[in-house]
């Protein structure tokens, strides 16, 4: 029977199957980071039990490091305390850790296939819903709760039910200004935030091979903002190239054996999918989101939603709420909304690639007078890499600052955050309320958008500035 | 884990869709490294306001509300971050059951993980037993029969059975699947012959 590439990573995992269905998956890569995991290390501790596989464990602390200098360390005391249990546990249960004072630490979802960690054909988890971002080299890869990290912890195994298959085709060619970001913001307004649910995404379609394997990270980054279970794209010769000679990397004679095998690591001719729909690249224009979720998306040439035009009540309500929190009207024109701050960076959008697409839109401008705007990489490499590529100085001259790598203002858990009422033109991956900080108002578009919507002081068209 | 069974309460109903995890906890309360002491802080944003003072119209600061042990709210629930701290809250403010018409699938997993039942049925059903909070009448939950018990009604609903045992059982799932350790062991024997690579060594 032809089977899809999420079959096939599927079969290839399974330990054991019980009759209902309900699987036990053999988890090949474990990422963990200091929020979801102490409370998972503590459960061993009190049950007796160790870590079965910590050679396929890496650790790292983001979601809560500064941004500034780091020289002082953390300030906040909880912060603090969470970066320390995990270099404790870390310690304890003989993990892996890159520190805060690695270069080589960074968000988990860039640092893993910065290293080689990320492989195809493996699967990996972590206690963060945007580990979908590693399907872009044909894994499967997901969100994990603190309860399920234990039980990797404990067992290098995970209990699933298997997902359905869902593929999105997406054939053409992107026109001049229009990216990945946009690809998938578009695909999420199609689908909405439920429509992946009880699903695997796997993205096909010239249009997707045509891209970076860095470009392909994003759309699978916000696979979950659709709902799914994980997103993929079938491994090929940019993935191989990308992965080799990466520290963690498969060496000589089994770097020969993983590429026959990574080869084979697609879905089969006349392989069922459940679910399929097709987009047409040429047709996607730059996005931003005007409203509370990740499906409220407009073009920047669009206007804002009017909730009298929407007759299912639930959703008229959801706009009115959203209008209210955004403090938006309805009607008025994506360009006039404008903005204080911008954010570049995340899981999402803090790699090199993110970086030069945003300074090429910023070299010899100025960002807005009344615009805060800063640049998080996403890691110490990324960093290092965009610095001796002069990206550094392109950002600073232009009026941003250069941050030290970390989540940051995606989710606000350390210093950097909106102010009440504060509006963001940001390369995160959600719009919710608060998410940003509370009563933050978050609008998320592309890199390069993020650097027109800086330079112009109100979300703005990038292509304005590519002609 | 705690075990479910049955719960009977006055449910509070939150007819917004697509609540998310960081509206259910905000990440300034993700710091903890325990898991219990969030039910303060449970839909911290909506429930206080920015002097940390009680926002009398929210519905979990209401009597009887604020006592409800069943929360009913619109579809999508729990969606976004992977956050267990969400469960955590809602069990910490004392509610072990949700239902909605659908819910973001790692949360729904989460609430196993944490003796939570949701459950899932359809949206004229929703606005059926939602009077019942309206009225602050009590409904019931039965797991062992799938049904919902308002007035003289009952409403039918569909669950895992495996996960339907761990809940009555409250198993620990980790526990479970060490049993089967034997198979884990050839699994990664087998593994480190078929795709070396994979072990780093």
């Amino acid at each position: 029977m032809p089977l899809t590439l999420y079959d096939k990573i599927w079969n290839d995992h399974l330990v054991h199957q019980q009759e209902d269905g309900t699987s036990l998956l053999f988890v090949d890569r474990h990422l963990i980071h200091e929020v979801t995991s102490p409370q998972a290390f503590e459960g061993l501790r009190s049950s007796n039990r160790k870590v079965r596989q910590p050679n396929l464990t890496l650790a790292v602390a983001d979601h809560n490091v500064p941004t500034t200098d780091r020289t002082k360390g953390i300030s906040d005391e909880e912060s603090k305390l969470q970066v320390d249990t995990l270099e404790k546990n870390c310690k304890e249960f003989g993990i892996k850790l890159f520190g805060m004072d690695d270069k080589r630490q960074g968000i988990v979802h860039i640092i893993g296939p910065e290293q080689g960690f990320t492989q195809p054909g493996t699967i990996i988890v972590c206690g963060d819903s945007h580990t979908a971002t590693h399907g872009a080299f044909g894994s499967l890869a997901f969100g994990i709760g603190t309860s399920e990290v234990e039980h990797v912890l404990a067992t290098q195994t995970l209990v699933q039910k298997k997902s359905k298959n869902f593929r999105i085709n997406v054939n053409g060619k992107l026109p001049l200004g229009v990216t990945s970001k946009d690809v998938i913001l578009q695909i999420i307004g199609k689908i909405g935030t439920a429509g992946g649910t009880g699903y695997v995404i796997e993205y096909a379609g010239d249009l997707i091979s045509s891209l970076t394997v860095e470009n392909r990270m994003t759309i699978c980054n916000m696979t979950i903002e659709g709902g799914a279970r994980a997103g993929l794209i079938q491994p090929d010769e940019k993935v191989f190239e990308y992965l080799k000679n990466k520290p963690m990397s498969p060496k000589n004679e089994n770097w020969d054996k993983a590429l026959e095998y990574w080869e084979t690591l697609k879905s089969d001719h006349g392989s069922k999918f459940d679910k399929e729909i097709n987009l047409e690249g040429n047709d996607i224009k730059p996005m931003v989101t005007w409203g509370t979720s990740p499906q409220d998306v407009i073009t920047i040439d669009g206007k804002v939603p009017n909730p009298k035009n929407e007759k299912d009540p639930d959703k008229k309500n959801s706009i009115e709420r959203s209008l209210k929190y955004m403090g938006l009207n309805p009607d008025i024109n994506a360009k006039d909304i404008k903005i204080d701050k911008v954010f570049i960076g995340s899981c999402t959008n803090g790699r090199i690639e993110d970086l030069r697409e945003a300074a090429e839109i910023l070299k010899d401008k100025k960002i807005a007078n009344h615009v805060d705007a800063m640049v998080v990489p996403g890691s110490g490499l990324v960093k290092q890499q965009a610095e001796q590529e002069g990206l550094d100085k392109i950002f600073i001259n232009s009026g941003f600052e250069w941050r030290e790598p970390g989540c940051s203002m995606c989710l606000a858990m350390n210093a950097d955050k909106l102010k009440p009422g504060e509006r963001c033109a940001s390369t995160s991956n959600r719009n919710f309320e608060g998410r940003q900080g509370r009563g933050g108002r978050t609008h998320l578009v592309s890199p390069g958008m993020a650097a027109a919507a800086a330079i112009s002081g109100n979300l703005d068209d990038v292509r304005k500035y590519q002609i | 884990m705690q075990k479910f069974n049955k719960v009977k309460s006055i449910p509070a109903y939150l007819p917004i869709v697509n609540i998310d995890t960081d509206m259910l906890i905000p990440k300034q309360f993700l710091k903890t490294i325990k898991r219990t002491g969030l039910g303060k802080n449970l839909f911290h944003e909506m429930r206080y306001d920015e002097k940390g003072i009680e926002i009398d119209q929210f519905i979990l600061n209401k009597a009887p509300y604020n006592k409800s042990k069943i929360l009913i709210a619109g579809k999508n629930f729990g969606c976004g971050s992977s956050r267990e701290h969400a469960p955590w809250a809602l069990l910490d403010f004392g509610i072990t059951c949700v239902i909605s018409s659908s819910y973001a699938d790692i949360f729904y997993n989460n609430c196993f993980k944490n003796g939570i039942l949701p459950i899932v049925i359809d949206e004229e059903q929703i606005k059926q037993i939602s009077e019942y909070s309206l009225r602050k009448e009590e409904i019931e939950v039965d797991l062992v029969n799938e049904k919902i018990k308002f007035g003289n009604n009952e409403i039918g609903f569909e669950i895992d059975p495996f996960k339907k045992k761990c809940l009555l059982e409250g198993l620990d799932d980790i526990a479970l699947s060490l049993e089967k350790t034997d198979k884990i062991l050839s699994f990664e024997k087998k593994l480190k012959d078929s795709k070396p690579w994979i072990f780093n060594d």
